[in-house]
């Protein structure tokens, strides 16, 4: 027997195999494709702009830690909050219990996690979170329930050169209606590595929101997966803001499978110095009757990158389909870069879709006008860049949630 | 109030102003009236502090301050008020939150103490009446979807909200019906006092019905050409700018 040599990354290199509970041929398939598939290059189409290459020089490891509080990182302080730090749950910061009509589970505590849903071949970031998962939390939100209150999950990285393989499983029940904030932050550390994956599915008629909020430092990396799957009558808004980070890339998929859904998508993000965001996001309309709505604004300065790349699709059977995109991205420094590419690609004959993408500077003479009337350069700009932001911000509709993004925008950009 | 002494100014490479001349004492009112292009923007402009203009020569001095050291907002600040021959429209900025971050950072300059809400507010319902200023157009983005008439107003709005010590009114009369003409005379004449001057540029007369000036300015080809009191004003309006150019040429 012959062992071919393929010439692995270090990347995984000091990680044992999961302990959870995944089903033996997601395992076996994620091991397989982490033995055989080079890092993405930017020779690969969907990472064209996102250099990965730095994480395959770095051995993580996965090391369990401890944060004193979670004070600065309670996004919504009226939400039930499970604590995860570097991808294990933490007892003591979490709540007991969530509100009535969600149960949950801790991955690690179950004795069989569902088949994945996630694509794996070719996958190598999809595969590391399946083979090496850490942890992370199913929520079962029941059918019929409302939940008036939202439910948060809050994870911290913190360390030299760790990895947290977090997952997030929430599946809405029929008719119920929930929400959900997530926070990402990070603690001291270099090269600290947040690689999570979500599996997201909306029932007949359920309606799930959430608000996800990224703040790790720019030591960081953080490569997320949210694989949403919607049934008939369904209606699921995420609204993402990346304030902070090293690198971050999000790749949002939403297949809406039934009839008469809605899909409502806002992303916010500003990054400054070398910062790098990238949105990867792709709905995928197979049923007639629905609506998407996407709509992703950024603010670039310094030498900070951006990418969006946003792929709507509508299959054959899907008509009367109503998906708008739009993509608008301010560059406050000659130094700033955006690619921005939104696509459509469209198999029915009735429907009604859009996409547009802007990149321009903070208008002139408008900053001329408010400095004419006294304001410093700086708050012109700022009052600007709000503006230009507040459009999506004004879709969080958490109360707690917005004025926690804008004590963030303060805290990071010095605004009032 | 403010000097002026051989302001030379150009954009490009296009001198505009060409040894511009003039002085406003405090509690005086001055007209410049001028064919169009001759440069009366392009002064408003200059003293505001645009940068795209050039000043390649002259002084202006400001209440004692060399008026061109200065940065856009602290003219502002010193008490230059520019109401604009076209305001633009700045979607998602809220007129009166912009407004009080202005009078705050103007207070700051000076080392007042930030204006209290409830005072803004008072003088935000204080100011809107007085420019006839609907409360609810006062607190919209800055001039998104105002009616020409409205914008005009909104400008003297701002004006009555910072109360400045100079305010130049560049053609805030133009294309207005006579009740928003009364509005924004009424407005400049309500403001009027023995500390502040205002200079205004306008083409027309009418407004000068209402406004009376102490002083009416020629501003041709960048220099001001022929200074004369407010019957200076109906003759141009009569006689159109022909006869002064023949004047100039002898
Ligand atoms: N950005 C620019 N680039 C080049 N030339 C300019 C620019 N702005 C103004 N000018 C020119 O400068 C000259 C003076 O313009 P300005 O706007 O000051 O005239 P004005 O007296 O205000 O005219 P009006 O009565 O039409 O408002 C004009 O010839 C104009 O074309
Ligand atoms: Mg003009």
């Amino acid at each position: 027997m012959t062992v071919i040599a393929h010439k692995k990354t270090a990347l995984s290199s000091r990680l044992e195999a999961t302990s959870i509970s995944i089903a033996n041929e997601d395992k076996a398939l994620a091991l397989g494709v982490l033995e055989n598939t080079p890092l993405p290059t930017t020779r690969t189409e969907a990472w064209k702009y996102t250099r990965v290459a730095r994480l395959g020089k770095i051995a993580f490891t996965n090391q369990e830690a401890t944060i004193s509080s979670i004070d600065k990182y309670n996004i919504d302080s009226s939400a039930p909050t499970l604590v995860f730090v570097n991808g294990h749950f933490s007892k003591e910061l979490s709540s007991n219990d969530l509100p009535e009509g969600i149960s949950w589970n801790l991955l690690s505590d179950m004795n069989a996690i569902p088949a994945t849903k996630l694509k794996l071949e070719n996958e190598v970031f999809n595969s590391l979170n399946t083979a090496h998962l850490t942890g992370g939390v199913q929520l079962t939100i029941a059918a019929n329930v409302i939940v008036g209150t939202p439910v948060q999950i809050l994870h911290i990285i913190k360390g030299t050169e760790v990895i947290s393989n977090f997952k997030v499983i929430i599946d809405a029940g029929k008719s119920s209606q929930a929400s959900v904030v997530q926070g990402y932050f990070s603690e001291d550390g270099e090269n600290k590595f947040c690689n999570v994956t979500s599996e997201i599915s909306l029932a007949e008629n359920a309606v799930l929101s959430i608000d996800k909020v990224q703040y790790e430092d720019e030591n960081s990396f953080h490569i997320s997966t949210e694989e949403v799957s919607q049934e008939r009558n369904s209606l699921f808004t995420i609204n993402t803001s990346t304030l902070n980070g090293g690198l971050v890339r999000n790749n949002l998929h939403i297949k809406v499978n039934g009839t008469n859904c809605n899909s409502v998508l806002n992303g916010v993000y500003l990054m400054k110095n070398k910062q790098h965001v990238d949105n990867h996001t792709i709905v995928d309309h197979i049923a007639a009757h629905c609506e998407s709505h996407e709509l992703y604004k950024g603010v670039m300065d310094d030498k900070s990158t951006a990418v969006f790349n946003g792929k709507v699709f509508v299959r054959p059977d899907a008509q009367k389909i109503n998906a708008f995109q739009s993509n608008g991205n301010v560059l406050l420094s000659d130094n700033a870069t955006v690619n921005s590419k939104p696509e459509l690609e469209i198999y029915a004959d009735d429907v009604k879709c859009s996409h547009g993408s802007t990149t321009g500077q903070l208008d002139d003479e408008a900053i001329f006008y408010l400095r004419a009337r006294g304001l410093s350069k700086r708050s012109a700009h700022q009052l600007m860049v709000s503006a230009f932001i507040g459009e999506v911000l004004d879709m969080i509709k958490n109360e707690n949630v917005r004025s926690y993004v804008d004590g963030l925008l303060t805290e990071r950009f010095g605004w009032e | 109030m403010i000097e002026i002494k051989n302001l030379h100014a150009k954009i490009g490479d296009k001198e505009i102003l060409k040894g511009l001349n003039l002085t406003v004492k405090a509690g005086e009112i001055h007209a410049i009236m001028g064919p169009n292009g001759a440069g009366k923007s392009t002064l408003a402009s200059v003293l505001a502090g645009r940068e795209d203009y050039e000043v390649t020569e002259g002084t202006v001095d400001f209440e004692g301050a060399d008026l061109l050291d200065l940065a856009t907002e602290e003219r502002a600040r010193e008490g230059l008020f520019l109401a604009f021959q076209y305001p633009i429209e700045i979607p998602g900025v809220s007129n009166i939150n912009f407004l009080r971050t202005a009078i705050n950072e103007i207070r700051e300059y000076r080392k007042e103490d930030p204006i209290s809400a409830k005072d803004f507010m008072a003088l935000v319902r204080e100011k809107s009446k007085l420019v006839e200023l609907d409360a609810k157009l006062a607190s919209r983005s800055v001039n998104e979807g105002f009616s020409g008439g409205e914008k005009k107003r909104n400008e003297i709005f701002q004006m009555a909200m910072l109360n400045p010590k100079l305010a130049i009114l560049d053609e805030t009369d133009s294309g207005l019906d006579i009740d928003a003409l009364r509005v924004v005379a009424n407005g400049v004449n309500m403001l009027k006092s023995e500390n502040n001057a205002t200079i205004v540029i306008t083409h027309y007369q009418r407004l000068l019905d209402y406004i009376i000036p102490d002083f009416v300015h020629v501003l041709y080809d960048g220099k001001i050409v022929k200074t004369g009191g407010k019957e200076l004003a109906l003759e141009l309006e009569e006689k159109g700018y022909d006869w002064i150019k023949a004047e100039l040429a002898n």
